[in-house]
C-alpha cells in the first residue's frame, strides 16, 4: 500500500483507467488542429442542443430547421452565401494580423469606413451618375480599401512609431468610425429626413446571380453578388501571401519571435505598418462589397458585428486564409439560422462556445492525453 | 559539532560544513565549508558558475543541500523554504528583485505577511518601515510605488523586505551588477551600518575591488570547490585573489592549426553604447580582429559583451566610435547590410534571439538568405531551393531531428545551436561574432561547435569569441582582449591566465605591468 492510498481513502470503485497529460514532445500530425476545430463547431452544437433541450425545445428539429433553411436549397444556399462574403474578407483581414500577432480587433470600424468610401463615390459623388458600371465598381472597390486600410494606418502608425497598444487603439476607432457614417447618415446624406442616405442607382450595384436570371433560369432570384469573387481572390492571394512570398515568411517570423526576426534584419514597424493597412484594406473591402451588393444605400445597422465575428472565424480557422472560406460560410448559416431559430440567442451562443472551446483546444496543441489501463497492481 | 564560540573569540552566526549540491551534469558545491561571523560582511567571490550563488540559495533555503550541515546560531538547521530560513533570521536579495511595481514601498514589504490581516492601515505601517529605514540609512519614500524608483532605491526596499522580516544575515546576490557608482557607494554605507548594528552580510561578487573595499573577509569559490576559505581581506592582495578565482591548469586543449593572420577584417575604435537600462555599457572600446584569427574577449557576465556583439551587427546604437568591417564603415548602419557584407552574429540566446521556436527548422535556417538567390526569387520564398538548402544543412551539420519541417522548439539545445551554426556558417561570414556558442551544452556538442569554430578560422574568417569560458577562450584563441566595465583593459597573446584574471576584476594591463617590473 502507498502512502498517498492511505491518505486517500478508497471511493469504493476505481476507473479502470488513469488518464495522462504530459507536453508533447513531437509536432502533432497535420489533421490535428483542423480536427480540433471540427471538435470545437461540433462541442458548440452540443451545448446548444442542451441549452434548447432544457427549454423545452427539440434540439434536433431546431438544428435540422437551420440546416434545411441555410443549405436546403439553392436560394437559401445563395442567403448564406451573402451573410458568408463580408465574414470571409474580415475573416482574412483579421487572420493576416494576427499571424503577427497584431491584435486587429477594428475590422468592425474598418469595414464601416469602407461602406463610407464606397459610398462616397456615389454620394459626394466622386463619378457622375450615368458613369459605366465597371467604373463604378472599380472606383468603390479602391476607395472602400483605401479608407479601410486609412482606418488599419492610424492604430498601425502609433503602435509602430509610440508603441500605443493596438487592441486598445483599434477597438475604440470602432466607435469613431461608425459615429463618423452616423454622421453622413444623419447630417449629410440624409435622404427627406430619413436616418438613410437615398438608394445607389444601379449602376453602382454589384452584379449579383439573379441578374444572369434573364437569360438562365436558374439563377432567378438569387442574392449572392460579386462580393463573393472578391473574397476568393482575396483568399487565394492572402495564402500565397503567406505560403509562399517573402513578405508573407516576414509575416510569420515576426509573429512566432519579433527578437530574432529583427536579428536577421527585418523591419518590425515597417512590417506593422504594412500589415494594418493591408489588413484594414480587406475589411474595408468587405464593407464595400456589403454596402454596394446588398445594403445598396448608405445607413445605419448596416453590420450585425461582422467586424467581430471575424475575429472567430479567423481563429476557427487557425489563420489559414483558405479554411477562413469554410468557417465563414458555416458562420453565415448561423447567423441566417437567428432569423429561423427562435429564440434567437442560440446561434450567439453557439458562436461564444466555439471561440471558448477554440481557445481551450490550443491545450491539446501542447499537451498530450494518453489514456493508461490500469493494471492490477 | 562546532562549537558557536570559536576559538578565536569571534561569534559564528553561520557555519557550514561539506555542503555538497548536484544539478544535472554540474557539482555546484563540492564539500564546501563556509562560516559568517557576526557583524562582518563576508565576500563571497568566484567566477560565473563558480557556485557561489548555490551555496547561499542553500542557505536561504530556495535549494536543500545533498550533503553537509548547515548551523545557524548553532542549531542544526535544514530549511525547506525561504520562509523557514527567513524565520530563523536569513534573508536573501536576489539581483532580479521581486517586486510589484504598482504598489507602494510599504505594501510590497508587507507582501505575503501574516500582519496586517484585514485592514492595511498602511499609514502606521509606513511610519513603522520609514524607522528601520532611518535606523540603517536606507533613504526611501514608504509611500512611493515601485514603478518610480530608481534601481538602487528598489534593491533597498528589498533589504528593507528583509530587515522588516527581523533578517539579521544579510545575502546580497552580486548587489552591485545594476547599480550605477554613485548608488553603490550609497549600498555600501548602509551594508556597513548595519554590520556596526550587528548585522552580519554575505556579499556574492566577482568584481574584486569591491570585495576589497567592502568585505572584512573573503571566501573564494572556484568550481564548486573553496580554494580560499575565510581570509582576512587585509591580508590578501588583489593579485592574489584574481589568481585563487581563475588561476587553474587548462584540462583540454583543441588542435588548432597554424593560420597567418591576414588583413584586418574588423577594426572598432572608442566605440560607446548604452545598455536597455539607457546606462552606458560600453565605454569606448577599441579592438581589432583579422583574417583567420579567433580573437578572445574574457570578461566577467554584464561587463558590456553582449552589448558589443549587438552593436557590431547593428542591433545597437552605436553612440560614439566607428566600427570598420572589410574598410568600411559599418556604424549603425541596417542589419540586413551587415550580413549581406558578411558579418554573422551567433548570439548567446538562442531560443529568445537565435530561433523562433514554433516555426520549422527549414524556415529558421533560412533566416538570413531568404531574400537571396536562389531561395529567395523575387517577391517569393523558393520552397523547394528552401526545403533543398535545409536538408543539406542537416546532413552537413549531423542535426539530429525526425525531418526538416518539425518545430524548433522541440529540438535539443545542442542541436538548436548546430542549427544556429549551420545557418550562420553556411553564409560564409568574413566576420564571425559569436557569443557564448557552448554554453550550456554537452561534451561532445562543446567540441562539434569548437571544431567548426576553428574550421572557420581556417577558411579565413575573422573570428571575435565572446565566453565566459576560460579554458575555452584560452585553447580556441590567438589574441584576447579582457573587458572590464565597458573597456578593454588589455589584450594577452600569451595566455597568461594571471593576467587575465587580473584585468578580468578590474586591473589594466599596464598596471599590471607597472606592478611587474617595480
Amino acid at each position: 500500500m502507498t502512502e498517498s492510498e492511505m491518505k486517500k481513502p478508497a471511493l469504493g470503485w476505481r476507473l479502470p483507467f488513469s488518464i495522462r497529460i504530459e507536453p508533447r514532445i513531437d509536432n502533432p500530425p497535420k489533421w490535428f488542429s483542423p480536427m480540433l476545430s471540427v471538435i470545437a463547431v461540433v462541442f458548440a452544437l452540443l451545448i446548444g442542443a442542451l441549452v434548447i433541450w432544457l427549454g423545452g425545445g427539440d434540439p434536433w428539429a431546431a438544428y435540422s430547421h437551420i440546416a434545411r433553411y441555410s443549405f436546403g436549397s439553392v436560394g437559401v444556399l445563395s442567403d448564406t452565401m451573402v451573410k458568408a462574403i463580408p465574414l470571409m474578407l474580415v475573416g482574412l483581414a483579421c487572420s493576416i494580423a494576427f499571424r503577427m500577432k497584431l491584435w486587429n480587433i477594428g475590422a468592425e470600424g474598418q469595414f464601416f469606413l469602407g461602406v463610407f468610401g464606397a459610398s462616397l463615390v456615389v454620394l459626394l459623388p466622386v463619378l457622375p451618375e450615368d458613369a459605366p458600371q465597371w467604373l463604378f465598381i472599380i472606383t468603390m472597390i479602391i476607395s472602400g480599401m483605401l479608407f479601410g486600410a486609412l482606418w488599419g494606418f492610424i492604430p498601425g502608425f502609433l503602435k509602430a512609431r509610440y508603441n500605443v497598444n493596438e487592441i486598445i487603439s483599434t477597438l475604440m476607432m470602432n466607435y469613431i468610425a461608425i459615429e463618423w457614417n452616423n454622421y453622413f447618415i444623419y447630417a449629410v446624406w440624409s435622404e427627406g429626413g430619413f436616418q438613410m442616405s437615398r438608394m445607389f442607382q444601379r449602376n453602382a450595384w454589384l452584379p449579383r446571380l439573379s441578374d444572369l436570371g434573364t437569360t438562365m433560369p436558374f439563377f432567378r432570384g438569387l442574392t449572392t453578388h460579386m462580393g463573393l469573387l472578391f473574397a476568393l481572390i482575396a483568399a487565394v492571394v492572402l495564402w500565397w501571401i503567406l505560403a509562399k512570398s517573402q513578405w508573407g515568411y516576414e509575416i510569420r517570423l515576426i509573429g512566432d519571435n519579433p527578437r530574432a526576426a529583427e536579428y536577421a534584419g527585418i523591419s518590425i514597424k515597417k512590417n506593422i505598418i504594412f500589415v494594418m493597412l493591408l489588413s484594414g484594406a480587406l475589411a474595408g473591402l468587405a464593407g464595400m462589397s456589403e454596402i454596394t451588393g446588398v445594403v445598396h444605400r448608405l445607413q445605419g445597422a448596416i453590420s450585425p458585428g461582422y467586424g467581430f465575428t471575424g475575429i472567430i472565424i479567423a481563429w476557427l480557422a487557425k489563420l489559414n486564409p483558405l479554411a477562413v472560406i469554410l468557417a465563414s460560410i458555416l458562420f453565415g448559416a448561423l447567423i441566417l439560422a437567428g432569423r429561423e431559430v427562435q429564440p434567437s440567442g442560440i446561434p450567439t451562443l453557439i458562436q461564444g462556445v466555439i471561440m471558448v472551446a477554440l481557445i481551450a483546444s490550443d491545450y491539446f496543441l501542447r499537451n498530450r492525453v494518453t489514456i493508461v489501463r490500469r493494471v492490477e497492481e | 559539532m562546532d562549537q558557536v564560540n570559536s576559538t578565536n573569540g569571534y561569534k559564528n552566526v553561520v557555519s557550514m560544513r561539506g555542503i555538497i549540491k548536484r544539478f544535472p551534469g554540474v557539482l555546484a558545491n563540492d564539500q564546501v565549508d563556509f562560516d559568517l561571523r557576526q557583524g562582518e560582511v563576508h565576500a563571497l567571490l568566484g567566477e560565473n558558475g563558480a557556485g557561489k550563488s548555490t551555496l547561499m540559495n542553500v542557505l536561504a533555503g530556495l535549494y536543500r543541500a545533498e550533503g553537509g550541515t548547515t548551523m545557524v546560531h548553532g542549531q542544526v538547521v535544514n530549511f525547506g523554504s525561504p520562509r523557514e530560513a527567513i524565520e530563523a533570521g536569513i534573508g536573501m536579495v536576489h539581483q532580479h528583485f521581486m517586486l510589484v511595481p504598482s504598489q507602494s514601498v510599504t505594501e510590497n514589504v508587507l507582501l505575503g505577511l501574516d500582519e496586517p490581516r484585514f485592514r492595511m492601515n498602511l499609514s502606521r505601517y509606513n511610519r513603522k518601515i520609514e524607522e528601520i529605514a532611518q535606523q540603517y540609512g536606507l533613504h526611501v519614500d514608504p509611500a512611493a510605488r515601485i514603478w518610480q524608483l530608481t534601481v538602487g532605491e528598489q534593491q533597498r526596499v528589498e533589504i528593507l523586505k528583509m530587515l522588516y522580516r527581523g533578517a539579521d544575515v544579510l545575502i546580497m546576490d552580486e548587489p552591485t551588477a545594476v547599480l550605477a557608482p554613485s548608488e553603490i557607494e550609497e549600498l555600501f554605507k548602509t551594508l556597513r551600518s548595519m554590520t556596526v548594528q550587528g548585522k552580519s552580510i554575505v556579499f556574492i561578487s566577482h568584481k574584486l575591488h569591491e570585495v576589497m573595499d567592502i568585505s572584512d573577509r573573503v571566501t573564494v569559490l572556484q568550481k564548486g570547490k573553496v580554494t580560499s576559505a575565510g581570509i582576512e581581506t587585509k591580508d590578501i592582495t588583489r593579485a592574489d585573489l584574481a589568481r585563487l578565482m581563475v588561476g587553474r591548469d587548462v584540462v583540454f586543449r583543441v588542435e588548432k592549426k597554424a593560420v597567418d593572420a591576414g588583413d584586418v577584417v574588423l577594426s572598432v575604435e572608442d566605440l560607446k553604447a548604452d545598455n536597455d537600462k539607457g546606462l552606458p555599457a560600453l565605454n569606448g572600446v577599441s579592438l581589432e580582429v583579422r583574417q583567420g584569427e579567433i580573437v578572445g574577449l574574457a570578461g566577467v557576465a554584464g561587463n558590456g559583451q553582449s552589448e558589443l556583439a549587438e552593436t557590431l551587427a547593428g542591433l545597437r546604437l552605436a553612440l560614439e566610435g566607428r566600427i570598420t568591417v572589410n574598410s568600411q564603415d559599418a556604424t549603425n548602419k541596417p542589419v540586413k547590410l551587415g550580413i549581406r557584407q558578411g558579418i554573422s552574429l551567433i548570439p548567446a540566446d538562442r531560443t529568445q534571439v537565435g530561433t523562433a521556436p514554433n516555426l520549422s527548422v527549414t524556415d529558421n535556417v533560412i533566416m538570413k538568405n531568404y531574400d537571396q538567390e536562389p531561395i529567395g526569387q523575387g517577391w517569393i520564398v523558393n520552397s523547394l531551393e528552401a526545403i533543398k538548402y535545409a536538408s543539406e544543412l542537416k546532413e552537413a551539420y549531423d542535426i539530429i531531428v525526425p525531418n526538416i519541417d518539425t518545430s524548433v522548439r522541440l529540438l535539443s539545445g545542442g542541436n538548436l545551436q548546430k542549427v544556429i551554426l549551420a545557418r550562420e556558417i553556411s553564409s560564409e561570414p568574413r566576420l564571425m561574432i559569436a557569443v557564448q556558442p557552448t554554453r550550456g551544452l554537452d561534451v561532445g556538442a562543446i567540441e562539434g561547435v569548437q571544431k567548426l569554430l576553428l574550421a572557420q578560422r581556417e577558411a579565413g574568417a575573422a573570428i571575435l569569441l565572446i565566453s565566459e569560458e576560460l579554458e575555452e577562450l584560452l585553447s580556441l584563441s590567438d589574441r584576447i582582449y579582457v573587458i572590464y566595465e565597458g573597456e578593454i583593459m588589455g589584450e594577452v597573446v600569451d595566455g597568461d591566465i594571471d593576467k587575465i584574471g587580473q584585468m578580468m576584476t578590474g586591473t589594466r594591463l599596464e598596471q599590471i605591468e607597472a606592478q611587474g617590473v617595480a
